[in-house]
């Protein structure tokens, strides 16, 4: 167990610079998970933790050890791949106890940890076969299971469920969750799938073009997005986001409709452009939303273009302002298309982002 | 009277079949058919005087021929386990050669173009004990003050012939197992390496076993054309001085056309067919086991 910094880390390859400078402490036994788009500079970011990519600037301290110059076989981590890496020439088994055969263990020992890990991530049936007799989704639990028979300080997750149906996808995140409890060593784990990041991770780092843009924990980086780029990168679907203009205490939309400014925004100075951010949560149809009750509710009358029935809920595309938003009804009704129903915004519940810096407004 | 007509597949393959059996199969059937008989080039006739096993047994009793069967198979060892040796370590270094890998690789194929004549006569010039390269070389460097005779002693000889054959051929492994590295996946290595493996560790559990099919390759098709060493040999030392060097195959030569004995080189050479089948079918054998180990990815 250890924790992790990284000091002003940089990485570039050539003349191309795919992180530009990193600052992050990770807390002994913490979950942190790495998002972004893709080509952010997740993965280098990874691998140069694992020590399989130079380290371009800056530095990485494993248990406070600076660890830039330590081929990776002294960093004591265990690492999934995105592309998996199996052992071609090794069995399921071979794949899994290669690490600890490596590290000189009896082969009792080998045989029954490759067993339990085969045994959580179930694929004791595929023991015996190799690499190429598997499908995708099994590949990656064994790799999955590489990196688990091990005891390392850190524990480096590349999108290791990607690949996975949704229903052992959630087994899976189930799965690591109650590793991490077990073990509780610190891990770092990449996904794209921003359900993985906010249900795994004690803390979530939003990456873009190779810098950091918001670390936060789940509940903050939902609720208190520093910048517009993390506002539209987490929740699902994404935050409504359109165009205005603060005029006379009001926000002004670009086709001229007109919404009240929100109290915590009074400040805001005429003229300022800014970007107007809901989620589809607090937009929705009179009788079928939250209801958290802040009594600064706008309600308007408006037609239902499209909706998708998700069973639970369903998700209603609206035109209003001169764009088109996602509203989302709870305890759906059937909702026909065209129809005009009575919408409720929450406006306690408004993000206001800068249009030129895109930067958050307050609510932080 | 209704003419027989073959059927159109067996008319079509008639003309290939016709030519095979009469450039391969024939001349085989004649060898294999002369190998029971006293044929000698002298007595033409003597072809059709069928006598059993007797060149066989005649052999099997004869130590010049056996001395000669393990220098051969002495050589075909030494030689093809060194070239494999020597080739992975040239595959190896260009591998990780980042500029002028193209060049480099070009470069490695070179000892190919020669005709095994040529390289022959190349070392012999190289090993002469007045005018060669490699005494001069010792006598400058003051590691010795006398003129080895490398192609006269025949320890020394067979370690010339060695390192000719080793120096011609080397490049067929060399150009087989870096093409083996080229294929091969790059992230096992650095999973290898989160894994604990050293450098030594990660060539020896994980790029070796996916080199082994491609180095097999390499064995067989050697060892189906390693008797062109015969060239090499017979202008280096021709088998002499006084049968020092004598391998298999300078012996069926000189057995068939200097001492016109055709019916017994004849058995000889069926020996050393066989000799050569076993060493290909050996090297198969590895071969179909490390390609199932590396399994169906190719
Ligand atoms: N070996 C390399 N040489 C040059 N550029 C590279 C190399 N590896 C990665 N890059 C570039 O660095 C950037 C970051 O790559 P990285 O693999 O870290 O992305 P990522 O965030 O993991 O994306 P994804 O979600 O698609 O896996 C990309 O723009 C990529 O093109
Ligand atoms: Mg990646």
């Amino acid at each position: 167990m250890a924790n992790l910094t990284f000091d002003a880390l940089e990485k570039s390859y050539g003349g191309y610079h795919a992180v530009k400078g990193i600052d992050l402490d990770v807390r002994d036994g913490e979950f942190v998970a790495l998002v972004g788009p893709s080509g952010c500079g997740k993965s280098t970011t990874l691998r140069m933790i694992a020590g399989l990519e130079e380290i371009s600037g800056g530095e990485i301290r494993i248990a406070d050890k600076r660890v830039n110059d330590l081929p990776p076989r002294d960093r004591n981590i265990s690492m999934v791949f995105q592309s998996y890496a199996l052992y071609p020439h090794m069995t399921v088994r071979e794949n899994m106890g290669f690490t600890l055969k490596i590290a000189g263990c009896s082969k009792a020992e080998i045989d029954e940890a490759a067993l339990n890990a085969a045994r959580v991530l179930e694929i004791e049936p595929l023991l015996d076969r190799r690499p190429a007799q598997l499908s995708g989704g099994q590949r990656q639990r064994v790799a999955m299971g590489r990196a688990i028979v091990r005891d390392p300080d850190v524990f480096l997750f590349d999108e290791p469920l990607s690949n996975l149906d949704a229903k052992l996808r959630g087994q899976m995140r189930t799965e690591i969750k109650r590793l991490h409890a077990r073990l509780g060593t610190t891990i770092v784990y990449v996904t794209h799938d921003q359900v993985e990041a906010m249900t795994l991770a004690d803390r979530i780092v939003i990456m873009k073009e190779g810098r950091i843009e918001q670390v936060g924990t789940p509940d903050q980086v939902f609720n208190h997005p520093a910048t517009q780029f993390v506002a539209g990168f987490i929740g699902s679907p994404p935050m409504n986001m359109v165009p205005a203009k603060v005029a006379g205490g009001a926000l002004w939309f670009e086709d001229g409709t007109e919404l009240p400014l929100p109290a915590a925004f009074e400040e805001l100075s005429d003229g300022h452009e800014v970007i107007f951010g809901l989620r589809p949560d607090d937009i929705y149809p009179e009788g079928h939303g939250l209801d958290a009750g802040t009594g600064d509710i706008v309600n308007l009358q408006l037609t239902v273009d499209l909706s998708e029935p998700l069973g639970n809920e369903t998700l209603l595309f609206i035109r209003f302002a001169g764009a088109e938003w996602t509203a989302r009804m709870l305890n759906p009704r059937n909702v026909a298309r065209g129809e005009r129903l009575n919408f409720r915004i929450d406006m306690a519940r408004v993000h206001l982002f800068d249009a030129a810096t895109g930067c958050s407004l307050g609510r932080q | 009277m209704k003419a027989m007509r073959l059927p159109p597949h067996v008319m079509l393959l008639l003309p290939a079949v016709i030519l095979l059996a009469a450039v391969i199969l024939f001349p085989l059937l004649l060898s294999l058919w002369s190998s029971f008989t006293p044929f000698r080039l002298t007595r033409p006739d003597s072809v059709w005087q069928f006598v059993g096993l007797r060149n066989y047994t005649r052999l099997a009793g004869d130590a010049d021929f056996w001395v000669a069967f393990g220098r051969t198979v002495l050589l075909l060892t030494l030689a093809l386990n060194l070239e494999m040796l020597f080739g992975l370590g040239l595959a190896l270094l260009v591998e990780r050669a980042s500029r002028g890998q193209r060049v480099l690789r070009t470069i490695l194929m070179f000892p190919m173009m020669f005709s095994p004549v040529l390289v022959g006569f190349q070392f012999k010039f190289m090993f002469n004990d007045n005018v060669g390269l490699v005494n001069n070389a010792l006598q400058s460097l003051g590691l010795t003050d006398q003129a080895i005779p490398w192609l006269i002693d025949g320890k020394l000889a067979f370690i010339a012939i060695l390192t000719a054959e080793i120096w011609s051929s080397t490049a067929v492994f060399a150009i087989f197992i870096l093409a083996g590295l080229m294929a091969m996946p790059r992230d096992p290595l650095e999973a290898a390496r989160v894994d604990g493996c050293t450098p030594w560790q990660t060539f020896r559990y994980v790029t070796w076993p996916f080199l082994m099919p491609f180095a097999f390759i390499a064995m067989t098709i050697r060892s189906l054309d390693v008797a062109r060493a015969y060239d090499i040999i017979t202008i280096m030392t021709d088998g002499g001085p006084a049968g020092r060097t004598e391998v298999l195959w300078t012996l069926i030569a000189r057995t068939a056309y200097s001492d016109a004995r055709m019916g017994i080189a004849n058995a000889m050479a069926y020996v050393a067919i066989l000799l050569s089948i076993a060493f290909t079918a050996i090297f198969f054998r590895q071969l179909a086991k490390a390609r199932a180990q590396v399994a169906a990815d190719w």
